[in-house]
């Protein structure tokens, strides 16, 4: 049983899906998705403590060894990225139900959860999979599923915003198609570890530079890296307040995943260092998502919204660590994954809370919010506060480790524009806390009876809330398991 | 010299002609024509990377010697089924969009949007 654990975290919610589709109530579905969920993180928790222990895990599908079969591979990277998607996804779904039952129209309820089972499936085999047309098979279904939460969203404006989604998506993974292609032509084998061995090889010709062009680039149309974040917004913005939580807390953190994986992984340290001058293009990209998108999110009226571009100016933050090239600097950036999830999957449950008793996400509907529903308005707080970066919540540390890494390499201008790129997180999340607060409330308000949120997303929100706050406190989970997988792929063993 | 690579000018001429439809087309279904043409293109690369020359269909027999390389092949067939799927997923959001719209042109979704 153990050794099929690879496996089974991919598939169990792959059959899951479908299984929904015959339990019959929507109490049930909610009941038998958390159990999946559940019992995905419990896997991704038993092959992170595997891999901790005994080193990286191979699982031969079929019973095919690689390179002829398909492998999936499990290092610290890998357990360490199935880990946040599993366990947001069943937090996220553990506070959802009172939220997707007013979101979703009853008869669509199933389908939400076969495509929120989909998508989870497809996010846990992107990471998983050792194979580089598997990651390109698992990338579509999740991107088709998550096109489909997103359209189930209220607004008419959902549908709009899943489409162009649709367009940009498969344009990016139609550009990993072609990049995957570029390289079997070049090196006859699709596993990764063989990619990685043959590469370096044939790494003077230019197809083998093309493959990575389009990889790269593909990627970062997933990854909503500015300026190719366009599509990212209006869809977390219209998309039902569960599926933006989920999405921002796994999605992006998958394709960030991908990105590191492709350039270290498999093309290697020498080919992405050496041959294309990718460090300053990247930090120069993710200081400009931080500061444009931070500048944007400042002007929005929809918190949702809000909240989206700052989900650009964070990934913004894991590229300049991506770009910093160098141990310390991927270290930042993977642990910037896993704070940046915690973060902003509880900024959009409490999004979710707000949405289900006031019906809107509008900045001035918030006036007075803080004397409604307090604990709600607490966890925004909170939460902002990561955004920003204060001590003592988990915003801080992996801001302190990226100006860390910026300093190892004297890049003070880079450690300086990251700190003021935090300052214009305390603008936009003051703008919030202060209509929360100090504004004075509407009439209306009290008299309809709005009250705090029911008490399944209160718990789940609180969670996620005291998450923040304890790993901004007791590091060693986090650190130690970024500071040890950004050493295996800097270490180049696969 | 460019009728040996006749397929890959023709990937090359169908990739920018989809391209150019999703950007410059703003009626939806026409989008998702220019998304499938781009797929296609694809579909034909990795079709014609697998021709061995001289090679014959990959199926066993004492008679050959040379076979084609049948691994693209069954890639993409996987490949088609995702486009397939994606096609379908994107016209069922322009019916969609439609109803809530009453439109499918680019321009006049983000007039009624801005409104």
């Amino acid at each position: 049983m153990l050794i099929h654990l690879p496996i089974l975290q991919v598939i169990i919610p792959l059959l899951g899906a479908p299984l929904c589709l015959m339990v019959k109530g929507s109490r049930f579905v909610w009941g038998f998705t958390l159990l999946v969920s559940l019992l995905a993180s419990m896997i991704s928790v038993a092959l992170l403590w595997q891999v901790e222990a005994n080193g990286t895990l191979s699982y031969a599908l079929g019973g095919w060894q690689a390179p002829i079969g398909i492998e999936y591979r499990i290092d610290i990277l890998s357990a360490y990225l199935l880990l946040i998607v599993s366990c947001m996804s069943t937090i996220v779904l553990l506070g959802g139900y009172r939220s997707i039952e007013k979101e979703i129209p009853v008869s669509n309820q199933s389908y939400f959860y076969v495509a929120y089972l989909l998508c989870l499936a497809g996010l846990l085999g992107i990471v998983a999979a050792g194979d580089a047309f598997n990651v390109f098979v698992f990338l579509e279904i999740s991107s088709l599923a998550s096109y489909i939460l997103i359209g189930l969203g209220k607004d008419r404006r959902a549908l709009w915003a899943s489409f162009q989604y649709l367009i940009v998506g498969t344009i990016g993974a139609t550009f990993i198609l072609i990049g995957v292609g570029y390289l079997y032509i070049m090196t006859g084998t699709l596993n990764m570890v063989d990619l990685a061995q043959r590469i370096p090889s044939v790494s003077e010709s230019t197809t083998v530079l093309v493959a990575f062009a389009f990889l790269i680039v593909g990627v970062c149309l997933k990854l909503a890296m500015f300026p190719l974040h366009v599509w990212l917004p209006n869809a977390y913005a219209f998309a039902p307040s569960i599926v933006t939580a989920f999405l921002a807390a796994s999605a992006t953190k998958v394709a960030v995943y991908l990105l590191f994986r492709f350039s270290f992984g498999v093309f290697g340290i020498e080919l992405t260092e050496s041959i294309l001058p990718l460090h300053e293009v990247f930090i120069g990209l993710g200081l400009a998502g931080v500061f444009a998108a931070s500048l944007v999110a400042v002007f929005q009226q929809n918190i949702k919204r809000l909240f989206a571009y700052s989900s650009v100016a964070q990934i913004g933050y894991m590229i300049v660590g991506y770009g910093l090239d160098s141990v310390a600097g991927s270290m930042a950036s993977l642990l910037h994954l896993f704070n940046h999830a915690l973060m902003k999957a509880s900024l959009f449950m409490a999004l979710a809370a707000v949405v289900y008793r006031l019906g809107s996400v509008q900045l001035k509907d918030l006036a007075g919010l803080a004397s409604v529903m307090p604990w709600t308005a607490a966890a925004i707080v909170i939460g902002g506060l990561s955004l920003v970066g204060v001590p003592l919540t988990v915003g801080f540390v992996s801001k302190w480790y990226l100006v860390l890494a910026a300093l190892e390499q004297d890049l003070w201008w880079v450690a300086l524009l990251l700190v003021v790129g935090s300052l214009l997180a305390i603008v936009y999340v003051w703008r919030i806390v202060e209509q929360m607060y100090f504004a004075p409330s509407t009439s209306g308000d009290q008299s309809d009876g709005t009250r705090e949120a029911p008490i399944g997303l209160l718990t789940a929100l609180w969670i996620l809330v005291i998450a923040n706050i304890y790993f901004g406190i007791d590091t060693r989970l986090p650190v130690g398991v970024a500071e040890l997988a950004a050493e295996h792929i800097f270490g180049g063993r696969l | 010299m460019i009728l040996d690579l006749f397929n890959y000018w023709i990937v090359v001429i169908l990739m920018m002609v989809g391209l150019f439809i999703i950007v410059a087309r703003g009626n939806l279904v026409k989008k998702i024509i220019g998304l499938n043409i781009f797929q296609t293109s694809v579909f034909v690369f990795y079709i014609s990377v697998g021709k061995v020359q001289g090679g014959s269909a990959p199926i066993l027999s004492d008679s050959i010697e040379v076979y084609s390389n049948p691994l693209p092949h069954v890639l993409i067939l996987t490949a088609i089924v995702v486009g397939v799927a994606t096609t379908a997923l994107g016209l069922a959001l322009v019916i969609r969009i439609k109803e809530a719209y009453g439109s499918v042109e680019e321009d006049e979704l983000q007039v009624i949007d801005n409104q």
